[in-house]
């Protein structure tokens, strides 16, 4: 095109003005050229007064500065022409001017008023690019001016002159940072500006300017959190990241469960989240003893309005997204982020890089959370070598028991490809397999050991290596291998390889006794032939062999130190000398005779093999800093959790009024109003598909659909908005539902409680609530009284029933707040006191421990579950985690006798937790009781024998139980959802005994929360042949409810599910391994008799399950 | 943020470079050069690498390095990202993006650049927005400009960048109303010397060409949308309409965009269409090796295979091959050790297959590696995972377009490990 002409003057176009700032550049500065007279013409050009001629000069111009040429002596011919009416020129010019008005200052001050000029003109792409321009020439004398034009435009009508003004705020701090204080005056008032094309660069210019000033981001979070999904993505990423940390100060930390204060039904309610989620659900249960904990609704708004961005299109969101999961959801929500990561791997190679360099160090802690994906990891031989050691490092990660047989079978063929790097890798990769998983170990040897007789120095040497590592670790069991490495002698060429080699054999020659100076006999054979490294390593296994067995190997030392001494090499000869003073006593020999065995036999450390990206995870994850692990300039250190959360009502938004602007605006207000308003209000497009058909009250089908619809139409509102096609019937609900919402943030306020009644809406929402709160105060049973808070905590119960997604939990807390204020907590037990009165009046029966383990949704049982445990549990290991069952009979069974066991005594019992380290398996809690006079060591699970898979997660081995002691330990077995026995032996340091687990039907279950509608449907599903009936007669001290809630759970790990016929009982669960559901209806009939009713798809255990409760009822 | 860009050719010549901060010399390269050397290969050279005052983030594409320079903590894939959006918008102004190409425009690519980064942040980076700004060359335009001496500026704010549809803009005319919807799956796979599988995904996109007038607003709807495991759409997709009923509706950007990409997981079962047999050794004794492959279709339903490619990394041993193919041509290149052959239809009735002995380098005893074997193939109108579009509306504008959907296979990262 026209640039063309550049290039055949390239050489025209170096400078020489010589500018000081400018000599130093090599590529620039070096060429002297000899025809000035180019230049001369251009500066014709830009002189003439015709525009094709000045747009010919600028272009050439133009592409001179592309290349790196020196153009500044054509300043002053080029800012005359700063004015020009053809706006390709003028665009050129500007270009210009940007690139070298630093070096020609004065000059550029004359085009100055051309753009303060701009800055006034109609046209809203002329005042936002002259307010780029001008902030972006770096002049220092047009500070001023400069500041004063980016609070004009700040508060300039059009938007995208505002968000100029935003970029121009950063460019002016990094010209003169005295100007901070004035321009976060400007950042202050851009952060509350509305629009999602202001948003984004606010927040970069925050983050550049004042990134310290987190209580400028309070009264905007909410605003942020829901502009986000329409924010231009790189905006997007710069927000997540700032919200990241914002986040990190303002909440509490998920996982490390502080605690509010005040008891709360949310936490049945996460209880509830966290069963359905779909991945690594009881991840979460930390061992710590945990008060129930909330969580900031805000907190949750965050992590909500983020996740649909895990699907962008844009890496750099999706990393932005999955970093803020990893940092701030709790830990059973990360596993979502999983997906979208791997997603990312399809990407070019560098995105690949990034993302896996992530993943490993996700992948250290959270391991779960990949392990659906590990094929994914899988390396094919078109990957570039620094890609294939990253998924190298993940696979080594993920590796456990129960896929390390997969991974070694993949290892095996990567070493076999031609890319030797990578081959070393693996082997290293294989060492690190060894080491973590002790029942490898063996085979990862001997793959090892074949590896030897490799023709690639590379490969040998590198399995050498790690051989020697993995015997140091434990030479005593594998005194086969060294035996085996010796025999290799004879046929390994590889220098280094048979070093190494020898160097094992002298290390542990006493594990060799025989064959080490058989050895050494055929090293001193061919000495003469052999290499430098393998020379001195026969002198060391020499000197080794002398100090331990001096009998056989005299000779052959002297033989072989006499050989090294006439060597050709210096070292050899030197060391052999060296060697020769240390081990053969004479009269002269010194004091360092004695220690020449401590000297040459020390015990040498093992080295300790370890991912590199251990730790890393202190940083933010997806920053640069991460990556270089080590701290990049400007990198803003991601806060610790705080112990007590500040203040939430700092983000109270008072009365919010939205400025009307484009459509999109009220799109935002939709989206921001699920957060204020109740979730009843809500009834989305999308209600019919969620809502239940077959609704038993009214209530319960309103509050069930409108949770559902709550999330739906809150998001549809984010992108939903636009869309031509909805009726007009649902556009008209919409605004409705808008008005509401502006509404909603004033109820929301705690002072305002009462406000408006004039206003219709408010009251329909009342009225709702009304109506809401009648039935269940009054036909409510008797039992199910106990944990009703009051009407909220009811309706949220079975919203979260519901299941669509944690979400939901964001609203109740929500609706929980406006019926009490945030701050004050006497509130909740007030009215707690209140329905315990109810409640009391009402039933005759009522017994303040609600037996039903998990049906806790409410407040009442959660503190009775506290106090409880308090009572019952020993360990502090053992605290609840979400679902904190609590039963009354805690079954013990026998797993060794004192007798059979010898004084040792083991009993164990289901302790009813999730087992964090595998959602799959069933928490088996174990009580060691030493009777014995001495000291139990090493008590420790060892060779299980199951039938195929099921799997056992062993405990930690105890050290040591001093007699009379005792100790309990958790250990997991996924039974696979069978009642077969787990066997395995029970080792202490001198004994084995081979036990075994049974688990009863009852326990190879979980609770699971969900409504009465949720139940009828699900039990719909289940009919037919996954159906099982069985007729009962119950006898007379199980009548009463309590009893007879109480006999079940105690039966089955299973939580009650609310039902309104006062006559049924209503249970749920699923299987640990598989998740499949279990319904239990029992329903009392006239006299004594009952129908139990089991719906399950596992029609085993449904059977199993009945027997065994028509026991427990008959008892 | 960004603080310069230089772009590098492969004989490590500095043919560009931008600054939208203050000048950063460019003799900050030479730690690129420094670890382009390290590397060894363009691939391996490492995307981020630190300087004692800069870190350089670099991608390469169409044998061009585009080296990001920055100062300060920026996550690296957002640099990365734009990197590779900067190359696909070259790709999207002059077809190719070449060092050539660049040259010849490199007044548009400067204005482009001036435009997508401002103060080092992205200003504009949706290729609709940028073409309205810049006008992309074009040789009828570059003789109007030359003549009239009008520009290639447009002097209007995109309306796109503050409507609520920034990726579409106003005033679309077009006479044939049309949209084209192209649903590609591509196979990902590993499969092991036996011939079982692996893994096995399939990666999917659907890249439309819409040129419709006006605003419409489409909604596709799938008569098997389960099947669409994780999906990443362009931001035109109404998010919570899929949420919740499973359809895309979207107002599209005019012209042509990927709508979506999706995933079906290795958990679906995968049909694997075209089978390898191979029978490669090397004997210890002899310098002569075996050598025999022969593909064969598996699972196409009913549809054929064509496009078949055949490439193989033969071990450095491999001094040369003496082949023979029953169809296509093959090539082995001694000095890469490539092997390729260019097989096209697979006739089912008589199986392609190439077959002849390979001379190693005497001396040296037989190479322990395996050759793996990378394929390539195609097959139309068929998607592999069984995604079938069920119809396409258009609301909010009265004509009727013409409407059509294009199904393909085509082999993603299809290795057989032999």
């Amino acid at each position: 095109m026209s640039a063309s002409p550049a290039y055949s003057e390239e050489k025209g176009g170096s400078s020489s003005l010589g500018e000081p700032e400018y000599g130093h550049d090599p590529a620039s500065g070096g060429i002297f050229s000899s025809d000035y007279k180019r230049h001369d013409d251009l500066k014709e050009m830009l002189d003439s007064n015709k525009d094709s001629l000045k747009l010919e000069a600028m272009k050439r111009i133009v592409a001179m500065i592309a290349r790196g040429k020196n153009a500044s002596d054509l300043f002053p011919a080029v800012v005359k022409n700063v004015a020009c009416k053809n706006i390709e020129v003028k665009k050129l010019v500007y270009v210009y001017l940007v690139r070298y008005a630093e070096e020609q200052q004065d000059l550029a001050l004359l085009s100055i008023s051309t753009f303060q000029r701009g800055l006034k003109d109609p046209n809203q792409l002329i005042r936002a690019s002259a307010l780029r321009v001008l902030s972006s020439i770096r002049v220092p004398i047009i500070v001023p001016i400069m500041m004063l034009a980016i609070k004009e435009a700040a508060s300039d009508m059009s938007p995208y002159v505002r968000k100029t003004a935003a970029h121009a705020i950063p460019k002016l701090y990094s010209l003169d940072s005295d100007q901070k204080d004035q321009l976060i005056e400007v950042i202050e008032k851009l952060l509350a500006d509305k629009t999602t094309l202001v948003a984004g660069s606010v927040v970069m210019a925050f983050e550049e300017v004042c990134p310290e000033r987190i209580d400028l981001i309070h009264k905007n979070y909410r605003k942020l959190c829901n502009l986000l999904i329409d924010v231009e993505e790189w905006g997007q990423v710069v927000i997540i990241n700032m919200l990241t940390r914002y986040a990190r100060t303002q909440f509490l930390s998920p996982n490390q469960n502080e605690s509010l204060l005040e008891e709360n039904p949310e936490k049945a309610f996460y209880g509830s989240d966290e069963e359905d989620s779909k991945d690594d659900k009881l991840d979460a249960a930390s061992l710590v003893k945990r008060k129930p904990y909330v969580m900031d609704p805000d907190h949750r708004l965050l992590l909500r309005n983020t996740k649909p961005l895990l699907q962008s299109r844009n890496a750099a969101v999706v990393m932005a997204v999955a970093q803020l999961y990893f940092h701030l959801a709790p830990k059973a929500e990360v596993g979502v982020i999983a997906k979208a990561l791997v997603r990312l791997l399809r990407s070019h190679s560098e995105v690949q890089w990034v993302v896996l360099q992530n993943v490993a160090t996700m992948s250290i802690k959270r391991r779960g959370m990949f392990e659906p994906y590990l094929k994914s990891f899988y390396i094919r031989s078109t990957d570039p070598t620094q890609i294939k050691i990253l998924k190298l490092e993940v696979l080594t990660n993920l590796a456990n028991e129960t896929n390390i047989s997969t991974i070694l079978r993949e290892f095996q063929t990567y070493i076999r490809s031609m890319d030797k790097d990578f081959v070393a890798a693996t082997i290293q990769a294989i060492g690190r397999c060894a080491t973590n998983i002790g029942k490898v170990r063996d085979t990862c040897l001997n793959g090892l050991v074949q590896l030897l007789s490799n023709r690639d120095e590379l490969v040998v040497a590198e399995s050498v290596v790690v051989i020697k590592k993995l015997l140091q670790m434990q030479p005593s069991q594998h005194s086969e291998i060294i035996k085996h490495m010796a025999k290799l002698t004879d046929n390994i060429q590889v220098p280094m390889a048979r070093a190494s080699i020898l160097w094992l054999i002298g290390e542990y020659c006493e594990h060799v006794p025989k064959i080490a100076p058989d050895v050494l006999r055929k090293m001193s054979k061919s000495f003469t032939g052999e290499e430098d490294i393998v020379k001195l390593q026969v002198i060391n296994l020499a000197a080794k062999l002398y100090l331990t067995n001096s009998k056989q190997s005299k000779l052959l030392t002297q033989y072989v130190l006499n050989l090294a001494k006439y060597d050709q090499n210096y070292d050899i000869r030197d060391r052999a000398r060296f060697i020769r003073q240390l081990i053969v006593p004479t009269e002269k020999s010194g004091a360092l005779n004695k220690y020449a065995k401590k000297l040459f036999l020390a015990q040498k450390p093992a080295p300790i093999l370890e991912s590199s990206f251990k730790d890393r995870d202190h940083f933010q994850l997806g920053s640069l800093s991460h990556l270089l692990n080590a701290k990049a300039v400007g990198y803003q250190e991601l806060p610790d959790w705080p112990d007590e959360a500040p203040d939430p009502s700092v983000r109270n938004v008072e009365v919010p009024e939205w400025t009307k602007c484009t459509s999109r605006e009220k799109r935002k207000e939709k989206v921001e109003k699920p957060f204020y308003s109740d979730s009843e209000g809500e009834s989305g497009p999308t209600e019919s598909a969620d809502s239940d058909p077959e609704s038993v009250s009214e209530t319960e089908s309103e509050s069930g659909s409108s949770s559902s619809s709550s999330e739906s139409g809150s998001d549809s509102g984010s992108r939903g908005e636009e869309s031509g096609d909805q009726s007009e019937e649902e556009e008209e609900k919409k605004k409705k539902k808008k008005k509401k919402g502006k509404e909603g943030p004033r109820k929301a306020c705690p002072e305002s409680a009462g406000s408006d009644p004039s206003e219709e809406e408010e009251e329909q929402e009342q009225g709702k609530k009304g109506k809401k709160k009648k039935p269940q105060d009054e036909g409510k049973g008797a039992s199910e009284s106990s944990w009703e808070e009051g009407s909220v905590s009811e309706s949220s119960s079975s919203k979260s029933d519901s299941g669509s997604e944690a979400e939901e939990s964001q609203s109740e807390p929500e609706s929980r707040r406006r019926t009490t204020p945030p701050s004050s907590k006497p509130a909740p037990k007030a009215s707690r006191k209140e329905t315990k009165e109810i409640s009391l009046l009402d039933l005759d029966d009522f017994t303040p421990a609600p037996p039903q383990p998990a049906s806790s949704p409410a407040i009442v049982s959660t503190s009775l579950v506290t106090d409880l445990e308090g009572l019952t549990l020993t360990n502090a290991s053992l605290a609840p985690t979400m679902l904190s069952p609590v039963f009354s009979t805690v079954k013990t069974y026998e797993l060794l006798h004192r007798m059979a066991g010898e004084g040792l005594s083991v009993e164990y019992y289901f302790n009813r937790q999730p087992f964090p380290p595998d959602p799959h398996m069933v928490a088996v809690q174990i009580q060691f009781s030493n009777n014995t006079e001495s000291e139990v060591k090493n008590l420790r699970v060892s060779e299980p024998k199951l039938v195929s898979g099921m799997r056992i997660q062993e405990f930690q081995e105890i050290e040591s139980l001093a007699p009379g002691d005792t100790a309990s330990v958790i250990m997991g077995i996924d039974f696979c959802d069978s009642t077969q026995a787990a066997n395995f032996q029970l080792c202490t340091h001198s004994r084995q005994f081979y036990v075994s687990i049974q688990p009863p039907v009852g326990e190879l279950m979980a609770p699971v929360f969900m409504s009465e509608n949720e139940f009828k449907k699900e039990q719909g599903k289940l009919t037919g042949m996954s159906e099982i009936t069985e007729k009962l007669t119950l006898p007379d001290k199980c009548q009463s409810d309590h009893t007879i809630v109480q006999r079940v759970t105690a039966a089955a790990n299973v939580s009650r599910v609310p039902c309104g016929a006062d006559n049924e009982y209503r249970f749920a669960a699923k299987t640990v391994t598989s998740g499949s559901l279990i319904l239990i209806t029992l329903e009392r009939k006239e006299g004594a008799r009952a129908h139990l009713t089991v719906n399950s798809e596992k029609m085993v255990i449904g059977t199993m399950l009945v027997q065994d409760i028509s026991q427990a009822l008959a008892q | 943020m960004i603080h310069s860009l230089f772009l590098i050719n492969s004989s490590g010549d500095i043919f560009l470079e931008k600054h939208w901060k203050s000048v950063v010399s460019r003799s900050v390269c030479d730690y690129f050069f420094e670890a382009q050397e390290r590397a060894t290969e363009a691939e391996n050279v490492p995307p981020v690498i630190p300087t004692p005052h800069h870190y350089l983030l670099n991608v390469y594409r169409h044998k061009i390095f585009f080296v990001a320079v920055i100062q300060t903590e920026v996550p690296p894939l957002f640099v990365i990202e734009f990197l590779h959006r900067v190359v696909d918008t070259f790709q999207d102004y002059f077809g190719v993006c070449s060092e050539v190409v660049i040259k010849d425009n490199v007044v548009v690519v400067y204005e482009v650049l001036e435009e997508m980064l401002d103060n080092g942040f992205p200003l504009a980076t949706e290729s609709n927005i940028l073409k309205e700004l810049i006008k992309p060359p074009t040789i009828l335009r570059t003789v109007v400009n030359t003549i009239t001496g009008s520009t290639n500026v447009g002097d209007q704010l995109p309306t796109g960048q503050l409507s609520v549809v920034p990726w579409r803009r106003t005033g679309v005319k077009y006479t044939n109303n049309e949209a084209y919807f192209d649903v590609i799956e591509e196979i990902d796979a590993i499969i092991d010397k036996s011939g079982s599988t692996i893994t096995a995904e399939i990666q999917g996109v659907i890249d439309a060409c819409v040129k419709l007038t006006g605003m419409p607003d489409l909604t596709l709807s799938f008569m098997n949308p389960r099947l669409l495991d994780d999906v990443s759409f362009h931001p035109c997709v109404r998010f919570k309409r899929w949420e919740s009923e499973r359809i895309l509706s979207f107002i599209p950007p005019d012209g042509n965009f990927r709508l979506l990409s999706y995933h079906v997981s290795a958990q679906n079962l995968v049909a694997i269409p075209v089978y390898v047999k191979h029978n490669i050794s090397f004997r210890d004794s002899s310098s002569l090796g075996r050598f025999e492959i022969t593909v064969g279709p598996k699972q196409t339903m009913g549809k054929t295979v064509e496009g078949v490619m055949v490439t193989s990394q033969m071990p450095k041993g491999v001094l040369n091959m003496s082949l023979t193919p029953s169809q296509g041509m093959h090539t082995f290149d001694p000095v890469t050790k490539l092997l390729s052959w260019d097989v096209g239809k697979i006739n089912p009735q008589k199986l392609p297959n190439l077959k002849g002995t390979m001379s190693l380098q005497a001396g040296t005893s037989k190479p322990d590696e395996n050759p793996t074997i990378n394929l390539q193939f195609k097959i139309q109108q068929l998607a592999i995972s069984g995604l079938k579009v069920n119809r396409l509306d258009m609301y909010g504008e009265k004509y009727k377009p013409f409407k059509g959907i294009k199904y393909m296979t085509k082999a993603g990262k299809f290795q057989v490990r032999t």
